[in-house]
């Protein structure tokens, strides 16, 4: 099997599961729902103060991703274990990297339309101003790389934990650790381009976004066959 | 070959041999290790020890190449519900590379055109096996592993299995078909294993046991 062919499963996967998700939407509707409560629980626990919420607003809508992105990286396998569809998935024959590179592919698109739902919402709740001038690039490749990693990191361990009975349990288990250099970096360079950047500290912190994005996409890449075997 | 599940042992010490044109009836009671035995001839499984070698070439080898050769009908029909049956075998059709499919004539073959693009979800538990022996047909596999196939099939299904089963080995290649009843095969079978309590001894040798769970078509115990 060829990278052209592997290539081309990747794209087959990722199209099966944005076409079954679209057709039931079993998740969107739910993961948006539990990603707009969640910032207005957080706008409720913060209160009326302008600047508070303003300071939070970055923190709060990386935990809503978060929290609610889960549900859909257990959705994203529950589908393939329904059924043993994942024991034909892994008998075709080519590289298992596919196989994730498809799901990653499919769950970025995913977390990127729940978040094109939630950040206005999360800009309305929180009185956040659409960056002026250049601002909005740099805090949308924040977004971008912050996303990025969540997505790598939550489809990786959901396949981990996907034959376990526990799963739902034990995936936020494991992936909410390794979670914390990539919401810090991504909070972090969030809430600094929302002040002007004054000490100029965001540019390190997507860095490190960076770092981290291409570190956990190569070890998941490698390792994903021996976390798929039974 | 040996497989175990934790501290229970499935498969004890069985061997096995298949040959070109031949087709092999596995039976034995429930729990007895034929689906076992079946999913890691296909590579879905890996042995604790022992190995399985298709044409000459132990699997843990080159794992590709058995799964390039081998077709696994499973007793879960492995389809995605969300999907309808033409998507079902569009999406098998691209995880196989095939360049140019023919979906309609597989899907009338397994008598599902006019359901082409129903959702799987609405589908009976006939017509989802149907589909997967669509899937089976689109991969073309020299060798066919067949698990309890004549499961949820009217007549009509039992001989569509039966003629995927010979036009397979009439092109040279051979299947093991998992049954109860090996009259339902309707005679197609050039012989029957028997999987038995061999797997609850305490340490069989891999040659004692085949001489215990080896039975000929006629019945009788070799």
């Amino acid at each position: 099997m060829s990278w052209a062919s592997d290539v081309r499963r990747m794209r087959a996967i990722a199209w099966k599961d944005l076409t079954a998700e679209r057709r039931s939407r079993a998740v969107l509707n739910a993961v948006t729902f539990l990603g707009v409560l969640i910032l207005m629980l957080f706008g409720f626990a913060l209160g009326p103060d302008r600047d508070a919420l303003r300071d939070a607003a970055a923190g709060a809508l990386w935990l809503a991703i978060l929290f609610s992105g889960i549900l859909a990286f257990n959705r994203s396998y529950q589908v393939e274990l329904d059924g043993g569809a994942l024991e034909s998935l892994l008998l075709y024959p080519g590289s298992r990297w596919s196989i994730f590179a498809g799901k990653l592919l499919a769950n970025l698109a995913f977390v990127f339309l729940v978040e094109l739902i939630v950040i206005p919402v999360a800009m309305v709740l929180f009185q956040v101003q659409f960056p002026e001038g250049w601002a909005w690039a740099s805090q949308l490749a924040v977004l971008v790389l912050g996303t990025v990693g969540f997505v790598i990191l939550g489809t990786f361990y959901a396949a981990m934990s996907s034959r376990s009975r526990s799963r739902e349990v034990l995936l936020p288990l494991l992936l909410f650790p390794m979670m914390i250099p990539v919401l810090l970096g991504a909070v972090e360079s969030s809430t600094s381009l929302l002040r002007g950047d004054p000490m100029r500290e965001a540019g390190a912190w997507m860095g490190m976004l960076t770092a981290f994005d291409i570190i956990f996409l190569t070890a998941a890449l490698v390792t994903f066959e021996y976390v798929i075997e039974v | 070959m040996t497989r175990r599940f934790g501290r229970r042992w499935a498969l004890r010490g069985v061997s096995l041999t298949v040959a070109s044109g031949e087709i092999v009836g596995l039976e034995g009671h429930n729990g007895s290790g034929k689906s076992t035995l079946l999913r890691i001839a296909a590579t879905a499984l890996r042995p604790t020890s022992g190995s399985v070698v298709i044409a000459g070439t132990p699997v843990q080898e080159d794992p590709d190449r058995a799964r390039a050769q081998v077709g696994l009908l499973s007793f879960q029909p492995g389809l995605y519900d969300d999907l309808t049956a033409r998507e079902n075998l569009v999406f098998a059709s691209r995880m196989l590379d095939l360049a140019s499919p023919d979906i309609n004539a597989v899907l009338e073959r397994v008598g599902l055109l006019a359901e082409a693009d129903e959702r799987v979800r609405t589908f009976s538990s006939g017509m989802q096996r149907r589909l997967s022996l669509g899937r089976l047909l689109l991969q073309s596999p020299r060798i066919l592993l067949l698990d309890e196939p004549y499961n949820s099939f009217d007549r009509q299904g039992v001989q569509l299995v039966n003629e995927i089963v010979l036009t397979v080995r009439d092109a040279g290649g051979c299947a093991l078909i998992v049954l109860h009843d090996r009259h339902v095969a309707g005679g197609i079978l050039d012989r029957a294993v028997r999987l038995r309590q061999g797997l609850t001894d305490p340490a069989p040798s891999g040659e004692g046991l085949e001489a215990r769970i080896v039975e000929d078509v006629a019945g009788a115990t070799v």
